[in-house]
């Protein structure tokens, strides 16, 4: 993409969500590439905590809103919204709409911001039309749907999509592609004994393909599989699965070592 | 109102993940009904606007609840039946008992019916000396092992082939004690046989409904199993227990109710049977009761309806919520603790028993969505759990380590300068910490994950800091 084109491009607010801000900001850089290269003006606004829905799914609704204003305020300046988590653009698309569902000024405001927000690979797919990624990995990869991208947003074809463009990448989908890992924000530790239950369901039907990769578009839910994978490994389990964000496998960026894996050369 | 262990759901849950038996029962069980509806949505083209017309069914009759439970208890009594309406658990296990009184009864058949369960008639009854019998095979056997359901319409799902076997040789203890019982016609031949007798000797028989049509004044089951219909047909005084959103308008709405209910329950197109009953025996009648009572329970469900909650009325019972729940398939149905489990009990327990003892139900799910997705007559659960939640956290029933984790992180999260000087020292601190193998084994703060589960390490510095270091 020419720097001419992307002058005219559409200038997108990333929402980099906090999981990947604190804990994995190789998927924000990833995400930056991705849409740069789509021809995308990239903005990352400095007042960006989190999209409020710790807050909001535990019943704190003033405080989810608070936080929501903050998110809007910030973002609505923009022509999309763009984050690398189904579960976060879901809460600005499908949940910040209810809840100032009460006020009249807000409404509009919200219903406008949730017009232009996206899921990262929705957005490549559904409004930037990217057919041709330029990058290449010989992998066999198996897709993970999260629950809220691929239930509140509807996401399914577009990370698939995207991955067939990728060179060399053989997709292999396995069962419990579409079931809950067992994540669920805070459900993870507040009920810790059930989350550990659903991931090792979520493992066995995993580790029953020969897939090498696991990638998925939300951090959480990918920190999860990693951290009970990682377990069993450390207990004697023999497999070679690794997990990654898909944004860095789409962006070509796999340099840093994947979710939980070492950097043994430090 | 029958008992619960609903506020010791976490020690519920421990006991349940713990159970090989139940884990065991509970591997075999998802997958029937999860793969029978695929298929038979599959074969249904306007399977999903039916599930919007039977949506829109409920929804109208709940916004006009009175005026068709009036027209309903009207044409009951115009076919010679008696409406009785229950407030509470208690004061329908009165009326009940009334009836059975005033009939001399000393035992009675029972179809299967949840809100028998609700109310624990057969506790009631049996203490006032009349013997309750269940007829369902679901519902005869948890009756032997004094359990509560565990799915609200496979009662015994959790229940093995040899603990049914041992059950019956426990409870059977006049039959020959080598026989054989081994295989599920075994077990079915003899339930059958032992059942038979009672049928004809019963002197009332309750049954639940799973309509109550106000244009007909009928009420309908839908079974399986055949023995719901002798339960109302054999004795001479029938007893319908129902509670108030039971009621459809018409016999073509209830039609269209049919037409979602069993595709998604067991994934039928529809049940064995499908009984229609209308008022006692009439003169040109072959068969039926010579009484005709219906039951009607509120047990808090008016005020669901005034309140937030009243789109939980909507449901038809299906059980499609809790057959694709991964919390339930994780945890059974008693790690509940009532006689709902699974997502449609997270939300109706709390509005029907209060939600000091049932404040952990709404909490104890990902909100991944898949109830929703399932659910015949779209109830939006995930919102009416985080509706609950929210009652929760008002009421102040959360956990202090909860709460203020959920604080902390909202007054940081409201505050981007305050977030960036505490979180990302943190942030680094880890990182430090796991260099080597890119993970942590254990972190005080976080021990509800790292006891299961490595913390994948975060990679040092923060996006945000990065990305400004990029932009000099």
């Amino acid at each position: 993409m020419s720097d001419l084109n992307k002058a005219y491009g559409p200038k997108v607010g990333i929402f980099i969500t906090c999981l990947v801000d604190l804990l994995r900001p190789s998927v924000g850089f990833a995400a930056v590439k991705l849409l740069e290269d789509a021809g995308c003006q990239i903005v990352v606004p400095e007042n960006q905590t989190c999209c409020g829905q710790p807050a909001y799914n535990s019943g704190v609704i003033k405080d989810a809103k608070d936080i929501a204003c903050l998110v809007i305020n910030e973002f609505e300046k923009f022509d999309y919204v763009v984050a690398p988590s189904g579960s976060c653009a879901g809460m600005i698309k499908e949940h910040y709409p209810r809840l100032f569902a009460d006020d009249l000024e807000m409404t509009a405001r919200v219903f406008r911001l949730a017009k232009k927000t996206y899921e990262l690979t929705s957005f490549l797919a559904d409004v930037m039309n990217v057919q041709d990624l330029p990058t290449a990995l010989n992998a066999k990869i198996t897709y993970h749907d999260s629950c809220a991208g691929f239930r509140e947003l509807g996401i399914k074809s577009q990370p698939r999509q995207l991955l067939a463009q990728v060179k060399g990448v053989e997709l292999k989908e396995y069962d419990g592609a579409e079931t809950c890992c067992g994540f669920g924000g805070t459900f993870c530790v507040k009920y810790p004994d059930i989350s550990d239950h659903m991931v090792k369901e979520s493992l066995i039907l995993l580790l029953e393909t020969d897939a090498e990769l696991v990638v998925g578009g939300d951090l959480g839910c990918l920190m999860n599989i990693q951290g009970k994978l990682s377990r069993q490994k450390d207990e004697g389990k023999r497999t070679k699965l690794k997990v990654r964000h898909v944004a860095e496998v789409l962006a070509g960026m796999l340099d840093n070592p994947a979710i939980g894996e070492g950097d043994l050369d430090v | 109102m029958s008992s619960s262990t609903s506020a010791q759901f976490k020690a519920n849950v421990k006991g349940a993940l713990g159970d090989n038996h139940l884990q065991k029962a509970l591997r075999g069980f998802q997958t029937g009904f999860v793969h029978n509806r695929k298929i038979a949505i599959k074969r249904l083209q306007e399977f999903d606007d039916l599930r919007d017309k039977a949506r829109d069914i409920k929804n109208h009759t709940i916004a006009h609840m009175d005026a068709y439970l009036d027209i309903y208890q009207q044409n009951v009594e115009f076919s010679g039946g008696r409406v009785h309406w229950a407030v509470d658990g208690v004061e329908a296990c009165e009326l009940i008992l009334g009836i059975c009184h005033t009939a001399g009864a000393k035992t009675v058949t029972k179809g299967k019916t949840m809100i028998g369960e609700e109310i624990a008639i057969n506790d009631y009854l049996t203490k006032n000396k009349i013997t309750p019998i269940e007829t369902d095979l679901g519902e005869y056997i948890i009756q032997l092992r004094g359990e509560m359901p565990s799915h609200i319409i496979a009662p015994a799902s959790h229940v093995s082939k040899d603990q049914v076997s041992e059950a019956f040789k426990k409870a059977h203890s006049d039959l020959p004690k080598g026989r054989s019982l081994e295989e599920p016609e075994e077990l079915l031949a003899e339930a059958r046989a032992m059942l038979r007798d009672k049928f004809i000797s019963a002197d009332v028989g309750i049954t639940g409904a799973n309509f109550l049509i106000a244009e007909t004044g009928s009420s309908v089951i839908v079974t399986n199993e055949g023995n719901g219909d002798l339960t109302q047909t054999l004795p001479k005084v029938h007893i319908v227990l129902a509670s108030i959103e039971k009621i459809v308008p018409t016999l073509e709405d209830t039609t269209t109710l049919l037409r979602v209910l069993a595709r998604s329950a067991t994934g039928q197109e529809m049940s064995s049977y499908t009984t229609f009953s209308t008022g006692p025996r009439h003169a040109t009648d072959l068969d039926g009761p010579a009484e005709y009572h219906v039951v009607i329970l509120d047990n808090g469900r008016t005020d669901m309806l005034a309140g937030d909650f009243s789109e939980m009325l909507a449901c038809i019972r299906c059980g499609a919520c809790l057959n694709h729940c991964p919390v339930y398939n994780a945890v059974g149905g008693h790690a509940y603790g009532w006689v709902y489990p699974g997502p449609m009990g997270a939300v109706l327990t709390p509005g029907l028993m209060g939600l000091d003892g049932a404040f952990h139900l709404p909490q104890a799910s990902t909100l991944c969505g898949k109830c929703e997705d399932v659910c015949p007559v779209r109830i939006p659960l995930p919102k009416l759990l985080r509706q609950w939640r929210s009652q929760v956290y008002n009421r102040d029933l959360l956990d202090w380590k909860t709460k203020w984790g959920i604080k902390y992180w909202s007054i940081l999260a409201k505050r981007p300068a305050l977030y960036h000087f505490f979180v990302t020292p943190k942030v680094r601190l880890l990182a430090w910490c796991a260099k080597k193998s890119g993970h942590l084994k254990s972190i005080p703060m976080l021990k509800g994950w790292t006891e299961n589960r490595n913390f994948p390490a975060p990679e040092g510095k923060t996006f945000q800091r990065l990305w400004r270091e990029r932009q000099k």
